[in-house]
């Protein structure tokens, strides 16, 4: 091969000259060297084994024998909507996460709204703080601290005395389907409980997406005559939207494959999540289990793009 | 008469940490109905936050705004019958072009069929016929300035403030820009208020010119006061371009700054011993030649300051050569001394 005459004052090409031009000269080299091993690694680890899971949700179980049938077939999954209790045990696990979804998003949007407006300089870092600290510590300890708060002694009760309002307390313990003996072993003491512990998963996103709305857009809009109300309605909510959904894919996923809190705190109706720890445990009926797994992955698809027809990511 | 603005004794003072900023310093002018204003000064000089106190974005620290004889000082923008063109427009990205430009309407609760009629003949007025249905993330920045100048002028403000618009244009559409923003104001009568840095922008445009500096009005006049008759030596040097030479150098008033503009003065190889009557002149070496196309531009060292002569001729000249430069007597205009 023949060397092309070299520029004197430029150092000899090696082999990390020659590596470094050839990366240069063709960028999708470098995008491939980067991107090969996580692809690697997500698509044998976790999307293989998400796959093998999914495979087993078609076989079934022998009654008899307690072995698995590796022959594929709709049986385990039709049991989800064969079996009341299956049925039972998904609506319930659906309606705790809209319901969890919801009330972040309420109470996440003005903290959100606040610091991404508001909130300059030391404020703002105290803020990022106090969203951010409950997830320094253990998601046991909370849970089990929260049973405690919310028991029939708990603090929550005391508090509800002192106040005078026991009778508001039971009257709301009394109702259906939410209530129960105490706060701790009801489906309203589970929610608290669930809202309180993915709260900051809502705020952060919807802090970013408001954090992007640039200032002038408020600004242009109330020189064009909108009142705030408007401003807020027009302009600033349409364009946190994605941020809204990006908290509450959050939200309504991790509610709906939690398994620990709805077996610390809470009435005893079983959670999707706790069916398939005990069904893939205890029971060994995997395939259940995995059918069970293919209801949140099918809900948040369908999400998804139930979210995406809205429009929420257009702004992106 | 009846003035569109009116401040009277302006102050806007930023404080951040331990600084206080005086970004606009005891400001009072008046801005007659239909007249094409401009706020014209360096970044940081306050004209900006003035227009921002004019639009209600800013909250005066003491003083008065009116508009029409109404006391604003503490209307919120959307009370006040003011429409503001933004720098980087400032357009709704999640709305069509037709609904950022009927928002105001919108706001107003304006009927659906009405508001599309009224932006679509707007769109035509600035030439963007058919563009309604397109987001402003598919327009070009010469086509969101448009947008952004419909959406002002939709309510018919009385009053139209433009913060720097044509300043993210290339040079070419910024020209055009102007011609149409000039047509429009005459067409439509109202008055605009327009911040700009560009001194020529604010010479060819406007009706009157406020030269701002350090929050404070420099000068206020016509383009032609501006630029004829500099008071100081900022405005002179800001407003075209000027040589502000000492008094001794010229044999004028001593321990004074005089502005001279560098197309008053001629410039000659020859050395000439006496200027004719009601001329005066100044030997000194040429240093550099700038040729500009239809001008050239000169700098001579005379008298130990740095001259720069304008001329529309090619002379022949060398650098280094001896020149005379000649300029009529009354041309240099004494500045005031700067506080």
């Amino acid at each position: 091969m023949t060397q092309p005459a070299h520029q004197p004052n430029l150092p000899r090409p090696n082999f990390w000259r020659r590596a470094s031009s050839l990366l240069y000269k063709k960028p999708w080299l470098g995008l491939v060297l980067l991107l090969a091993p996580p692809l690697l690694w997500l698509g044998v680890f976790y999307l293989g084994s998400l796959l093998n899971l999914l495979f087993y949700s078609f076989y079934s179980i022998d009654d008899f024998s307690g072995q698995i049938k590796y022959d594929l077939g709709f049986s385990t999954l039709a049991q989800l909507f064969t079996s009341s209790s299956n049925i039972d045990i998904v609506t319930r696990t659906l309606s705790m996460s809209i319901a969890v979804t919801i009330a972040c998003a309420v109470i996440a949007f003005p903290m959100a709204y606040f610091m991404a407006f508001y909130a300059k300089g030391r404020t703002k870092a105290i803020w990022y703080l106090l969203v951010l600290l409950p997830l320094w510590s253990s998601y046991l300890v909370r849970v089990y601290a929260w049973r405690l708060i919310l028991a029939r002694e708990g603090v929550a009760s005391w508090f509800f005395d002192t106040l005078g309002f026991r009778p508001v307390l039971d009257g709301i313990l009394s109702l259906p389907v939410i209530g129960g003996p105490s706060l701790s072993s009801s489906y309203l003491g589970m929610f608290l409980v669930f809202t309180y512990v993915w709260l900051p998963y809502m705020i952060l996103p919807i802090q970013a997406a408001l954090e992007r709305v640039p200032k002038n857009l408020i600004q242009a809009s109330s020189d064009l005559g909108a009142r705030p109300t408007q401003t807020f309605w027009r302009i600033v909510l349409p364009l946190a939207v994605p941020g809204v959904a990006a908290g509450s894919i959050f939200t309504f996923s991790l509610t709906l494959g939690d398994y620990i809190i709805p077996g610390v705190v809470g009435a005893p109706g079983f959670f999707i999540g706790q069916v398939v720890y005990t069904q893939q445990g205890a029971v060994g009926n995997l395939p259940l289990a995995a059918a069970f797994s293919v209801v949140p992955i099918i809900i948040i698809s369908s999400y998804l793009m139930f979210v995406k027809r809205l429009g929420a990511f257009n702004a992106l | 008469m009846q003035n569109a603005v009116e401040l009277h004794n302006l102050n806007c003072t930023f404080t951040s940490g331990s600084s206080t900023v005086r970004a606009v310093d005891n400001i009072s002018l008046s801005i007659a109905p239909g007249e094409f204003f401009s706020l014209l000064g360096p970044s940081g000089s306050g004209k900006t936050t003035c227009l921002r106190l004019i639009g209600g974005f800013e909250q005066p620290t003491s003083g008065s705004i009116k508009l029409f004889d109404t006391d604003a000082s503490r209307l919120p923008p959307f009370e006040r019958e003011v429409n503001t063109v933004f720098q980087d427009y400032a357009l709704f990205p999640h709305m069509t072009v037709r609904d950022n430009v009927g928002y105001a309407l919108m706001v107003r609760g304006v009927s659906k069929t009405e508001r599309n009629r009224r932006s679509d003949e707007m769109l035509e007025t600035v030439k963007l016929g058919g563009y309604g249905s397109r987001k402003p993330s598919q327009l070009s920045g010469g086509q969101r300035q448009r947008v952004a100048l419909a959406r002002a002028l939709i309510n018919k403000p009385r009053i139209l403030l433009l913060d720097e618009p044509l300043g993210a244009l290339d040079l070419k559409l910024r020209e055009e820009m102007q011609i149409e923003l000039k047509g429009l104001q005459r067409q439509l009568g109202i008055t605009f208020i327009f911040v700009t840095h560009d001194q020529s922008e604010a010479l060819s445009m406007s009706d009157r010119v406020a030269v701002f500096n350090h929050g404070r009005i420099e000068q206020l006049g016509t383009p032609r006061e501006l630029y004829d008759a500099p008071r100081t030596a900022f405005v002179a040097r800001f407003v075209g371009s000027a040589n502000v030479i000492s008094g001794e150098t010229l044999r004028l008033e001593p321990r004074r700054e005089y502005a001279l503009r560098p197309e008053k003065i001629s410039i000659a190889s020859h050395v000439s011993s006496s200027p004719s009557s009601g001329f005066s002149s100044l030997t000194g070496q040429l240093q550099d030649i700038h040729f500009l196309g239809s001008q050239t531009r000169y700098e001579v060292l005379a008298g130990g300051e740095r001259l720069t002569a304008i001329t529309s001729g090619a002379e022949t000249l060398e650098i280094g050569a001896s020149v005379t430069l000649t300029w009529p007597a009354d041309a240099p205009r004494l500045l005031e001394v700067s506080a």
